[in-house]
């Protein structure tokens, strides 16, 4: 029970997102977004659990620094490995959501496409992505194990570092078509909660933490299965 | 007092080496040129936004060529004798040094060979200048510390641009952004971001010096 319980909590929170994201009959009905507002306890949740899953895997970086251990760097490739694939699901649930608001009904898709994106927010997602699928090929790129660790961690490190500067930065040099720049100009750099109805908090928050939850637990069922894969090498324990 | 007598001699050291092994020097030089003279051959009389784009992008490719090297060219044994000669943070920082001064040069260099091949569109040339340099200071910086991690993974340049690119591209939006504002003669305030780039470079180099002792060790 100690050990499982958040993997139940994680199961009630994502049914009680989709049946009461989908179903319940409390959002507001704004003109262009009408029904795919739901997309939000979606969506946004995905970018959410996406920096999570970063943000443990920078913490396994620093502590592979310090320790040395070969597990903290297992810990921190496949956070890093998990955090794209939310990334990817991200823009994918962007693009649905995108088709029936931003995009202009009377082009072809692609013609809308280069339009969209510039926005600051889709660059700050791809430098993401961009910065973790580097990672990845700067680890594969080198043979010997504790080497390939020790300087994936310290681009990992050095480059969310730089990360969330970016993402805090860039919506404020760029107008912006998602919610939260008034008129524009001035971007934030994540939702601005005071434009949320409040009935949608209900459902937002539990969503974010039922995603999060999700990823961190895909992700400790691939450590543990790359513990078992590396258990020669990891032969302290 | 020691760790700057350190960092000096260090820095010596790569100019050295650059003066007597020139044809590296000469190599990046000739780069510059004859970049710049194929985009003079691609395009005749770009706007001027096209010219502020162009010039960017062409910064930041002479800016993976000059530092490549900078760590590629120590070898295996030189480094372990460095090792027992100097801490890791001096070495980075006279690394960082010196590719300050390199790229410094080809930033303006390299402005030259513009403005005489594409015209000068700027309006407010001092500033323009100074943002230049600036933002040859931030791609040196940058690139140093990651010339370091390809070094270290024995990989070429080409590693250095995947890493790179996606961190650089918030840095480079602002300098563009600043850098496009001297195009016209309204004044718009440009200081906010400007401070936000030196600072965004002081970071660096402190994240350079935390972070290098990691990768000097094998």
């Amino acid at each position: 029970m100690k050990k499982w319980w958040w993997k139940i909590l994680c199961i009630a929170l994502l049914v009680y997102t989709i049946l009461a994201g989908l179903l319940w009959n409390n959002v507001p009905r704004l003109p262009q977004l009408q029904e795919t507002i739901r997309n939000l306890y979606f969506h946004v949740c995905m970018w959410f659990a996406m920096m999570v899953l970063f943000t443990c895997s920078v913490v396994h970086a620093v502590k592979y620094l310090r320790n040395n251990n070969l597990r903290s760097d297992i810990l921190s490739r496949q956070y890093a490995v998990m955090g794209i694939v939310f990334g990817v699901l991200g823009y994918a649930t962007g693009a649905i959501w995108a088709t029936f608001t931003w995009a202009d009904p009377n082009l072809p898709a692609s013609e809308s496409f280069s339009a969209i994106a510039r926005d600051p927010k889709l660059i700050g997602a791809a430098i993401a992505l961009l910065i973790y699928g580097a990672y990845l090929v700067l680890r594969d790129s080198i043979q010997d194990m504790d080497k390939k660790a020790r300087i994936a961690a310290v681009y990992n490190v050095f480059a969310f570092a730089f990360l969330f500067p970016s993402i805090w930065i860039i919506p404020r040099l760029l107008p912006s078509l998602h919610p939260g720049a008034p008129d524009g100009e001035g971007g934030n750099p994540a939702l601005n909660f005071k434009d949320l109805a409040p009935q949608m908090r209900f459902v937002f928050y539990p969503a974010i933490v039922g995603w999060s939850l999700l990823g961190v637990w895909i992700a400790t069922l691939k450590v543990r299965m790359n513990f078992i894969k590396e258990k020669n090498l990891l032969h302290e324990a | 007092m020691n760790s700057l007598k350190q960092i000096w001699a260090l820095f010596q050291k790569d100019l050295l080496l650059e003066m007597r092994q020139s044809y590296t020097f000469y190599g990046i030089l000739l780069y510059v040129g004859a970049t710049i003279f194929v985009l003079y051959m691609a395009i005749t009389e770009p706007e001027h936004r096209v010219w502020n784009g162009l010039f960017w992008v062409i910064q930041l490719f002479i800016c993976i060529n000059a530092v490549a090297k900078s760590f590629l060219q120590e070898s295996r044994g030189r480094m372990l004798y460095f090792q027992s000669l100097v801490s890791a943070q001096n070495f980075v920082l006279a690394k960082l040094l010196f590719n300050t001064l390199l790229m410094l040069l080809m930033s303006a260099l390299s402005l030259f060979l513009f403005v005489l091949f594409f015209g000068n569109p700027v309006l407010r040339t001092l500033p323009f200048i100074g943002i230049v340099l600036l933002g040859g200071w931030s791609l040196s910086l940058v690139f140093s510390f990651l010339a370091a991690i390809a070094a270290k993974a024995q990989q070429n340049a080409a590693i250095m641009a995947i890493l790179g690119f996606p961190l650089i591209i918030p840095q480079l939006l602002m300098l563009m952004q600043v850098s496009n504002s001297f195009f016209t003669n309204v004044q718009i305030p440009v200081a906010n971001t400007v401070l936000l780039l030196a600072l965004i470079d002081v970071f660096v180099i402190v994240l350079s010096a935390i972070l290098f002792p990691f990768l000097w060790k094998d």
